[in-house]
């Protein structure tokens, strides 16, 4: 096994016995990029020269006695995560010579921790799709299989993962950008609770409903992560003073826990395979000892559209600010997903409309967020697909922006509501990676590890890897 | 229902081409009959969630904290600058 293909857990353990340097790891992924990125198109600036002084210097951290969570170990950052003197173009024309002069919040800490940055990835421009097909750098690749798309909108950070570029990618779940793209490369993906993960300096997309995550191999290893991304943040008044856990220590088993199933996730529209499969997790984990629970979040029809509506005009105030002046070009550099959501944002808000629209959404939002505290106290977790559908070819779905926006039917309810859901791998339909997602209630991301462990443990589909 | 995308992308200070008016109006129009499926929902004396964190008021206290941007720092990505300050086009006119 190449060193690039480690999971963080057995990367520190490497380090800490002296088996490998971060030298040695970051070299391997150098390299790993080097090879694929001009097929798979992951990263739009690798920076080869400050991975390996970072690398050099973790080392020497090292030999001098030095230990940190994170130190030596490489990772990538979806390019609308501020890194301080290191360009960031969020995917768009708009900031294509962006050179930021501070870290975000969740950068400043990844640092701290002693984690490598190794170079910046590609996404859907703004975070705005499900394909990353909008950016404005050209479409990532999936690695399964590179006629498909790797899923949006961090597209680049689950395709990097999958491709062994890095040993973990950051990335933003607005309304599934985490998940779905997860789903599609055989990767865990994290959403966690709103407020979790502070959102200063990742560039804002609708501030309701961002929640900022990120891309790992195992669950072990995405809880790793959010033990040093989590915290309140005082430059991020969303965040809530509460305790960061030490959410590396998994609790055992999913016996007794109390399963939801809900039976509006399984309606038409689902892909028969799917269905099969996501049927298939929820009787491995009563095998293990889960009771399962049908359950109803009957206001799930609503989402995408109330989703749409919030977003779009939250889209068009965050993107209001992008005028040519103090930073980047003017607002004619936009692609057509950003001019499409903020006109669609600034009809919604205008004069005459706000009441039918705006407020409308707002109030299913409060219906949606009801369904999910009303079942909650029956159950300790829910499970659903994470797509209704199997990854897609390039170019499927392109020309018709409202069958783009229905991909995350089964992902925008977790953000209107502002839980946490994690995404699992759940195996594969014709040789291309599928997931599911299991819910919990807000800051309950330590059960949500422990349910994904012990599916993950059960089923192994980590293990299995693309054939670059 | 039709959006007007002329006069949307003037609020939204945004410039079209005469063929992309044509194509977003088909598209937005798609969208917008979309969502009011909406409408089949009863809202009445329901409250809008407009945040989750059930947080209000988030304050710190009032002092003095030092500038964690030099004024060069601050103005380094613009393309229009002028004595160390930001220049852009006039509001009013002078005469």
């Amino acid at each position: 096994m190449d060193l690039n293909q480690l999971t963080i857990a057995e990367a520190l353990e490497g380090l800490r016995g002296k088996k490998f340097s971060s030298v040695d790891i970051a070299k391997a992924c150098l390299e790993q990029i080097r090879k694929h990125n001009e097929d798979i198109n992951a990263f739009i600036t690798v920076d080869e020269k400050g991975a390996l002084e970072q690398a050099e210097s973790a080392d020497k951290q090292r030999a001098n006695g030095e230990e940190l969570p994170f130190l030596g170990i490489p990772i990538a950052l979806k390019d609308i995560f501020l890194t301080k003197g290191l360009k960031t173009t969020a995917a768009s024309k708009v900031l294509e010579n962006y050179i930021p002069q501070y870290d975000a919040t969740v950068v400043a800490k990844l640092k701290d921790a002693g984690a490598i940055i190794i170079g910046k990835i590609n996404c859907d421009a703004w975070a705005h799709g499900s394909s990353g097909e909008n950016s404005d750098f050209g479409p990532t690749k999936n690695p399964w299989s590179k006629e498909h798309v790797p899923g949006g909108s961090s597209s680049g950070s689950a395709a990097a993962l999958a491709a062994d570029m890095c040993l973990a990618s950051t990335g933003t779940d607005t309304g599934g950008s985490i998940r779905l793209p997860a789903s599609f490369n055989n990767l865990v993906g994290l959403k966690p609770t709103y407020g979790r993960v502070s959102r200063y300096g990742i560039i804002a997309m609708a501030s309701s409903l961002d929640s900022i995550g990120h891309f790992t191999k195992t669950v072990e290893d995405s809880a790793l992560l959010l033990s040093v991304t989590a915290g309140s943040d005082p430059h991020d008044a969303t965040t809530p003073d509460k305790t960061v856990s030490n959410y590396s220590k998994i609790e055992n088993g999913v016996k007794g826990l109390k399963i939801g199933v809900p039976k509006e996730y399984f309606a038409s529209g689902l892909d028969s395979e799917i269905k099969e499969k996501t049927e298939a997790v929820i009787k491995k984990l009563e095998e293990l000892g889960a009771e399962v629970v049908d359950i109803s979040l009957p206001n799930t029809q609503y989402a995408i559209a109330a989703y749409y509506i919030i977003m779009s005009s939250e889209v068009s105030s965050n993107l209001a600010r992008y005028d040519g002046i103090r930073f980047g070009n003017d607002r004619s550099f936009f692609g057509d997903e950003a001019k499409r959501r903020i006109m669609f944002g600034t009809f919604t808000l205008s004069a005459g409309y706000y009441d039918a629209y705006y407020k409308k959404a707002m109030q299913v939002r409060t219906l949606i967020k009801q369904d999910f505290e009303k079942a909650f106290e029956k159950v300790d977790a829910i499970i659903s697909p994470v797509s209704p559908t199997a990854p897609w070819k390039l170019g499927e779905k392109v020309n018709d922006p409202l069958k783009m926006y229905l991909s995350d039917i089964f992902t925008v309810t977790a953000n209107l509501a502002g839980i946490p859901s994690l995404a699992v791998p759940a195996g594969f339909s014709n040789g291309l990676p599928i997931g599911i997602q299991i819910m919990g209630t807000q800051f309950s991301e330590e059960k949500l590890f422990q349910v994904g462990y012990a599916f993950e443990q059960a089923t192994e589909y980590y293990k299995h890897t693309p054939k670059l | 229902m039709k959006i007007n995308v002329s006069h949307v992308a003037k609020l939204a200070n945004l410039t079209l081409s005469a063929a992309e008016e044509k194509k977003f109006e088909e598209q937005l129009s798609d969208i917008l009959s979309y969502i009011e499926k909406l409408n089949e929902v009863d809202t009445k004396n329901v409250e809008p969630t407009s945040q989750v964190t059930g947080l209000e008021n988030v304050t710190r206290e009032d002092i003095v904290k030092d500038c964690e941007l030099a004024q060069e720092e601050a103005l380094s990505n613009s393309k229009s600058t002028q004595n160390g300050l930001f220049k852009v086009k006039a509001i009013l006119d002078s005469k």
